[in-house]
């Protein structure tokens, strides 16, 4: 990666065109016949570039960037798998480009059979009725299956189920999710084993709680155990349950949330179903309900249909995987996070020690090199000198339950000597930071640009670019 | 695994791994998970396709799909796709990054969403932009929380009936359940009526008012006086915009709106079915830190170089969990990346040469239409972009029908049974023609 | 070592009150300022704002935290520090000596359920 510090403004001339539009004949009436109060008052100042000012200076930014081609991300809770090439091929097909949404059924077979297909593949992988494809992202999906769990309650005019439980552990996108569906948020313990503690779970369950939200395997890769006698308790009190589908990747193909007793759940085809992150979206957040809950899931959270494209993605990755392959999915990704834990766990403080799922945590280096008036390395330290050595960072500082949490997940797709690769490194990071922390708090070294001053940052918003402001 | 390319774990790589970890069997490694939650049957999955396999399985979905040439606007818009934005959307590079969080090897993505913001507050006339969010309809339903959030204490949001039907529906679902409550301001002569306005802001409680730019109708608003009654009332005044036409029209910002949202796609985004398209959402500096959404800035590195942050992050769901307002914890970020390219392209002349080719066929085929005997006006010299509605003479459904048949979309019913069409620069004038002749049958 | 001034009142939160007649000034404790780290940025209440004690009058934002403001007494604010919210890096450099809003107290009385100095040590060291 080398550094390009261009803006594309600043290749700007004036009378460059980038565009291939037929010119406008000499009789033509144009935009100038409007009324001047409906019109703007001065071009916008976007860039005059040739085309080829465009390509070149997008492939430029392209290559201070780091993707999955590139190189491994043991990236925890994102299930940054490989994004297969023919899913690309198949998305862009021209049959589906053109699809107007607003096109009657009738007019759109092709589109409805994608539609009816997925559905019923992701029913019967993880046990739920139905799906609704609308949700755009994972959030999106949590948002949408707390509104469908309040209006199941609202039905039923059971009006004052407003009240979610939420692990201490969930990511956080869950009590956000809950707080803008208008739900109070009730937190719930994890024990010294790291899972949901039911007997503090059980005098929080009244009338007034509406459901309980769980990732199972949790944030710390462990199976909630106590499942079914989470599931009994809540149900019992008129609750329901939601499973949070970010952590479904090591239960593809050996267990289902619906059989576990779940109500509602979403999926990210962006992380168990191999459509690319594309740098933070799009993605899409299906959500699949119980046989109850089937009346309540057409709501309107997004404008049309989904995200078709990488609806379609998703399926042609399920097609090639079929009923042959989809057992294998979640136990190799179990099985490369396991071995990752097992060859670090001497270096690297691991909190809890049984058998994880996708992802583990470790909680910070056992040997920081702290010392003498000298800082030890810290979670940070240690994911910016990964950089150097040509890996993505792990999720770091999450779950919040320790201080210097790391959180490694290296999904299926990954080889043994990839991860050998990765191991070998944070071995020698490890060795770094116990003979000099300096050389991990000065990373990373070999990156297109040094840690940025995010507080300068935050404090003097520079939010667009001003012509002639070098800021 | 032997046989499939997505797994590249042989036999003997798993032995190996299972025997560092202690285990004998990979089913071992869920012992943890009670017996009777595993699995057992076959899955209902049907069997694994070659990749040729699932190339052909498409192309037969495909070629159900019939091919129509779209005449057709509310919300998705048919515009053109220069070559150049798939080939640098599809860069590996910038496809199968993950969220810029980690800044020193993400530079890519964070210039490209910076000058994303910086192209939207010019289109917009606002001060900042965030990093983009899931589509127009729910970057409207944001705004409309962010409102009842600045508006302290006030709970109810205005909505113009003249607004896209699903942009409206989206909004009453989040306020729904964010206990939000919607009241709609009448129509007048096809535009959203300022007395209309004027009298449901009486009530007080109105933290914010939603307005199209340019409504479901076709019809560019004259929104003179709206910002002056709305700030009067201490609301926030949203504008709901297609970022494509606000190259040439007055911008959100002088119509005094503080916030400008809408759906990207109509910059050069293929219609797809709906989606993934992107919705933008711009605000005055006042609201900055109301703004939701991830926000890229600008800073330095140590060695003085100018690089790209996320920014700003603590109004977000990670740092604020459920004192968060809103859940949004990504953006449509390669979208993001296609309008971006997409501008850079056209620049601020080919955004104009484009609106006037739209208006200059849409008015074409209006007065054609009319010619044909089969519709009446609507709202005579109403002025409109690209989009228009028309009252047919005869039944819709025969109507659309005939087009169908003869490979066109168009003819679109509205709520109050108008026909609607929508030209773009897509549309050549022997498309035109030929639709003219296939309604004159 | 955090600095703590007597004469003040404190609240578990971690807002100092310096009294001035019927006047609370109001700010947030050394120990507050290193918990967050560098501020970049303080959300205020407007003059005029009315304020119940325990109320949420605003915010501290870092890099990557944020945390709220409560207010330890009842009153109308009267006066906002305009030069913090400027420059919130002045809360790090002193707390104590930047304050963020001035309340004319509803209810002096309320001052009786905050901490001393003592006290607050105790509780920053616990």
């Amino acid at each position: 990666m080398k550094y390009y510090d261009k803006l594309i403004f600043e290749l700007s001339r004036k009378g460059r065109t980038g565009f291939s539009l037929p010119a406008s004949s000499s009789d033509s009436i144009g935009t100038e016949t409007l009324p001047a109060v409906l019109r703007r008052s001065s071009a916008p100042a976007l860039p005059e570039v040739s085309e080829l000012d465009v390509v070149r200076h997008y492939t430029n930014l392209s290559q201070m960037n780091f993707g999955v081609d590139t190189g491994f991300y043991p990236l925890g809770s994102c299930t940054m798998k490989y994004n297969p090439k023919i899913n690309e091929e198949i998305a862009s097909m021209p049959a589906f480009q053109g699809l107007h949404p607003l096109q009657a059924e009738w007019t759109t077979p092709g589109a409805k059979a994608v539609y009816e297909g997925m559905d019923r593949a992701l029913a019967a992988i993880t046990g739920m009725k139905h799906f609704t494809f609308r949700p755009c992202a994972g959030a999106h999906g949590e948002l949408t299956g707390l509104m469908i769990i309040r209006e199941y309650h609202i039905s039923r005019g059971d009006l004052k189920r407003t009240r979610i439980i939420v692990p201490d552990s969930a990511h956080g996108t869950n009590p956000a999710s809950a707080a803008v569906c208008g739900l109070e948020i009730v937190e719930v313990k994890s024990n010294a084993d790291g899972l949901v503690d039911v007997n503090d779970l059980k005098p929080l369950l009244d009338d007034t709680i509406a459901g309980i939200m769980m990732t199972n395997p949790n944030t710390l890769g462990l199976f909630e155990k106590d499942i079914r006698r989470i599931a009994e308790l809540v149900h019992e009190a008129g609750g329901l349950l939601y499973y949070d589908g970010a952590n479904m990747n090591p239960l593809i193909g050996m267990v289902r949330p619906g059989d576990m007793g779940f109500d509602v759940m979403h999926l990210n085809l962006h992380k168990s179903f191999s459509t690319p992150h594309g740098g933070g979206g799009p993605g899409s957040g299906p959500v699949g309900v119980c046989a109850r809950l089937v009346p309540f899931l057409d709501l309107c959270v997004s404008g049309f249909h989904g995200n078709f494209g990488v609806i379609l993605r998703a399926y042609a990755y399920i097609l090639m995987l079929g009923k042959q392959n989809v057992g294998m999915c979640g136990k190799l990704a179990t099985l490369g996070a396991n071995y990752i834990k097992e060859s670090l766990k001497d270096l690297y403080k691991l909190p809890v020690s049984s058998i994880c799922k996708h992802e583990f945590v470790f909680d910070g280096l056992v040997n920081d090199g702290s010392g003498e008036g000298k800082e030890g390395a810290t979670t940070l330290d240690v994911a910016k000198r990964l950089l150097d050595y040509g890996y993505h960072a792990p999720t770091i500082y999450f779950p919040l339950l320790f201080h210097q949490s790391i959180m490694i997940e290296p999904t299926e797709t990954e080889s043994k000597e990839t991860l050998d690769g990765f191991i070998e490194v944070m071995r020698t990071i490890a060795g770094e930071a116990a003979a000099n922390p300096d050389i991990l708090h000065g990373a990373p070294h070999n990156t297109p640009i040094g840690r940025p001053d995010e507080t300068l940052a935050a404090r003097n918003p520079i939010l667009k670019y001003q012509d002639g402001c070098d800021c | 695994m032997a046989g499939f390319p997505y797994f590249p774990q042989t036999d003997e790589d798993i032995r190996l791994m299972l025997n560092r970890i202690g285990v004998s069997s990979l089913d071992d490694l869920y012992a943890d998970v009670p017996a009777d939650y595993i699995y057992k049957g076959e899955y209902d999955l049907q069997d694994a396709m070659t990749e040729q396999e699932v190339r052909s399985f498409f192309e037969d979905l495909a070629s159900r799909n019939p091919r129509l040439t779209v005449f057709a606007g509310s919300g998705a818009y048919d515009h053109y796709t220069p070559s150049v934005i798939p080939y640098i959307t599809q860069r590996s590079e910038f496809l199968t990054a993950y969220t810029p969080y980690q800044c020193e090897i993400s530079q890519g993505t964070l210039r490209y969403i910076f000058e994303y913001q910086s192209m939207i507050c010019t289109l917009t006339g606002m001060d900042v932009s965030n990093a983009s969010m899931y589509d127009g309809p729910t970057a409207a339903a944001e705004a409309m929380r962010m409102a009842v959030v600045s508006g302290r204490k006030k709970g109810t949001v205005l909505l113009s009936k003249t607004l896209l039907p699903h942009v409206r529906r989206v909004v009453e679902t989040y306020s729904r359940y964010y206990g939000i409550k919607t009241a709609y301001i009448e129509t007048l002569s096809g535009q959203t009526s300022a007395d209309g306005l004027k009298e449901l802001l009486c009530s007080g409680d109105v933290a914010g008012v939603l307005v199209p730019s340019v409504n479901r109708y076709g019809i560019i608003e004259n929104l003179t006086g709206f910002a002056d009654m709305i700030h009067e009332a201490k609301a926030m005044f949203v504008l709901y915009c297609d970022p494509s036409t606000l190259s040439v029209l007055r911008t959100p910002s002088e119509w005094g709106a503080d916030v400008a949202v809408g759906d990207g796609q109509s910059l050069g985004i293929p219609l797809c079915y709906g989606g993934p398209y992107v919705g933008f959402m711009s605000c005055r500096k006042e609201y900055m830190r109301k703004l939701p959404g991830r926000i890229v800035g600008q800073t330095k590195d140590a060695a003085g170089r100018r690089s790209f942050v996320l920014t700003l992050q603590a109004r977000e769901q990670h740092i604020r969990r459920e004192k968060a307002t809103s859940n949004i914890c990504s953006n449509e970020s390669l979208m993001a990346l296609w309008v971006t390219v997409y501008m850079s392209l056209m620049g601020p002349e080919g955004m104009k040469r484009l609106n006037d080719i739209c208006f200059e066929r849409s008015h074409y085929l209006y007065n054609e239409l009319l010619k044909t005997g089969k519709f009446r006006e609507v709202f005579p010299g109403a002025p409109f972009l690209k989009e228009f509605v028309m009252e047919p003479l005869t039944s819709v459904s025969g109507l659309q029908k005939r087009l169908y048949d003869a490979g066109f979309f168009g003819a679109l019913e509205t709520e109050d049974g108008y026909v609607s069409f929508c030209v773009t620069e897509k549309r050549t004038k022997e498309e035109i023609d030929r639709l003219v002749a296939t309604i004159n049958g | 070592m955090n600095k703590i001034i007597e004469g003040l009142k404190y609240s578990e939160t971690h807002e100092w009150v310096r009294v001035e007649g019927n006047v609370a000034v109001i700010g947030v404790t050394d120990f507050a300022q290193k918990e967050m780290g560098d501020i970049t940025y303080i959300d205020c209440p407007e003059v005029d704002d009315e304020l119940e004690k325990g109320e949420e009058f605003g915010a501290l934002e870092s890099v990557k935290a944020s945390s709220d403001l409560f207010c330890p007494v009842s009153g109308v604010v009267i006066e906002v520090n305009n030069a913090v919210v400027d420059s919130p890096e002045l809360v790090n450099s002193d707390a104590f000596a930047n304050w963020i809003i001035k309340i004319e107290m509803s209810n002096p009385s309320e001052l009786e359920s905050l901490m001393d100095a003592s006290a607050y040590k105790a509780l920053t060291e616990k």
